[in-house]
């Protein structure tokens, strides 16, 4: 016997996940309605929610066809704001490679920045988990997550209504993550990491598509990495 | 109006070309091992995109018109700084959304 059990797992994702039901419901709300608006019919939003499941790469891909934008241009749009995505998929990469590529294409599919933020966190947390238990974590984040996200969507789409403004629920989402962020910041190069990545995506704020975000992260991770052997050659040094 | 097979043609690629983003390392690299050196950079994967996909929101929300706002501002900097402090992500969100809440009623209360 070694660590918890899966289900026990299992269920804790579930429960971590919950504060985000604040967060990917209005989300899904706002797309919806601003398809809906767009002229969109119900299968037509519930498809797009339900294949690309990326709610700032939607909004991107409709903002570009309301603005007679190409097909083309609308699909670039989306894909530059997904490119964060490949960042998370090398992160998970140590910790799920090693599924068997079926369920690799499941986690793929269920990867958006909450199931990575709360699994990665933990993950750290928990170096011990076997694969199978840190698989069960991710899915029960993407339990709770994912039934909002399709369930909230259809309704913005039937009632065509969005979350009162004065619920504030726009700031949900950065409350979310920066409360993920603080137990994050371990070590100096942590710290650093997230300083860079601060200054630098408002620096970059101006750019298209997230290439900005994108160019912040990865000064952000060459930071990180840099003070981490900094550190070290002087842990080195003093020994 | 937008609809029909262009929309659809959208819908279907931003879907693939999303998956296989999703995918990419996932899926190439597998349970081969990654040299040291870039795992040392995909340690600080999480706290490198992170503060900075949230910080344009927090410092020029969209809800304000990108105006900066006090008690959101304030509620951001308690949600990282209990975070920090109580190591606990869940009561961190919990003093976050206190702190916005009064904030954005004090605002309220004094007519900003």
């Amino acid at each position: 016997m070694s660590g918890p059990s899966n289900r026990s797992v299992y269920g804790r994702g579930i429960r971590d996940a919950l504060p985000f039901v604040l967060v990917v419901g209005p989300f899904a709300f706002l797309f919806a309605v601003v398809s809906a608006e767009a002229g969109l019919n119900l299968l037509e939003i519930f498809s797009f929610s339900f294949i690309v499941v990326a709610g700032a790469s939607q909004l991107a891909a409709l903002s570009v066809l309301q603005d007679n934008g190409t097909a083309l241009l609308a699909i670039f749009a989306g894909l530059a704001v997904n490119m964060r995505m490949a960042m998370y998929s090398a992160s998970l990469t140590p910790w799920l490679g090693s599924l068997p590529p079926l369920r690799r294409m499941f986690a793929a599919y269920l990867m958006i920045d909450q199931t990575y933020a709360l699994s990665i966190t933990r993950y750290e947390q928990s170096p011990e988990w076997s694969l199978r238990t840190r698989l069960a974590y991710y899915l029960g984040t993407a339990t709770t997550i994912m039934p909002v996200w399709y369930v909230t969507t259809t309704v913005g789409a039937v009632t065509g209504q969005s979350v009162p403004e004065s619920l504030a629920l726009d700031f949900a989402m950065p409350i979310a993550f920066l409360a993920l962020i603080g137990p994050a910041l371990r070590t100096a190069a942590h710290a650093a990491a997230a300083l860079v990545s601060v200054v630098a995506s408002l620096l970059l704020a101006g750019l298209p598509s997230g290439s900005g975000l994108l160019i912040a992260a990865l000064l952000a991770m060459m930071t990180g990495a840099q003070v981490e052997r900094w550190m070290e050659r002087r842990r080195g040094t003093a020994a | 109006m937008i609809g029909g097979p262009v929309l659809w043609a959208v819908i279907a690629a931003l879907g693939v070309g999303t998956f296989l983003i999703r995918y990419s390392f996932l899926g190439l690299i597998g349970d081969r091992k990654m040299p040291e050196w870039v795992l040392r950079h995909l340690r600080y994967t999480p706290v490198a995109v992170l503060p900075g996909l949230v910080a344009p929101l927090v410092l020029w929300p969209a809800a304000t018109e990108g105006e900066t706002d006090p008690a959101r501002l304030i509620a951001a900097l308690v949600a990282l700084g209990a975070g920090w402090l109580g190591r606990s992500a869940v009561w961190a969100m919990v003093a976050g959304a206190l702190a916005l809440y009064a904030g954005l009623w004090l605002e309220g209360a004094a007519g900003w």
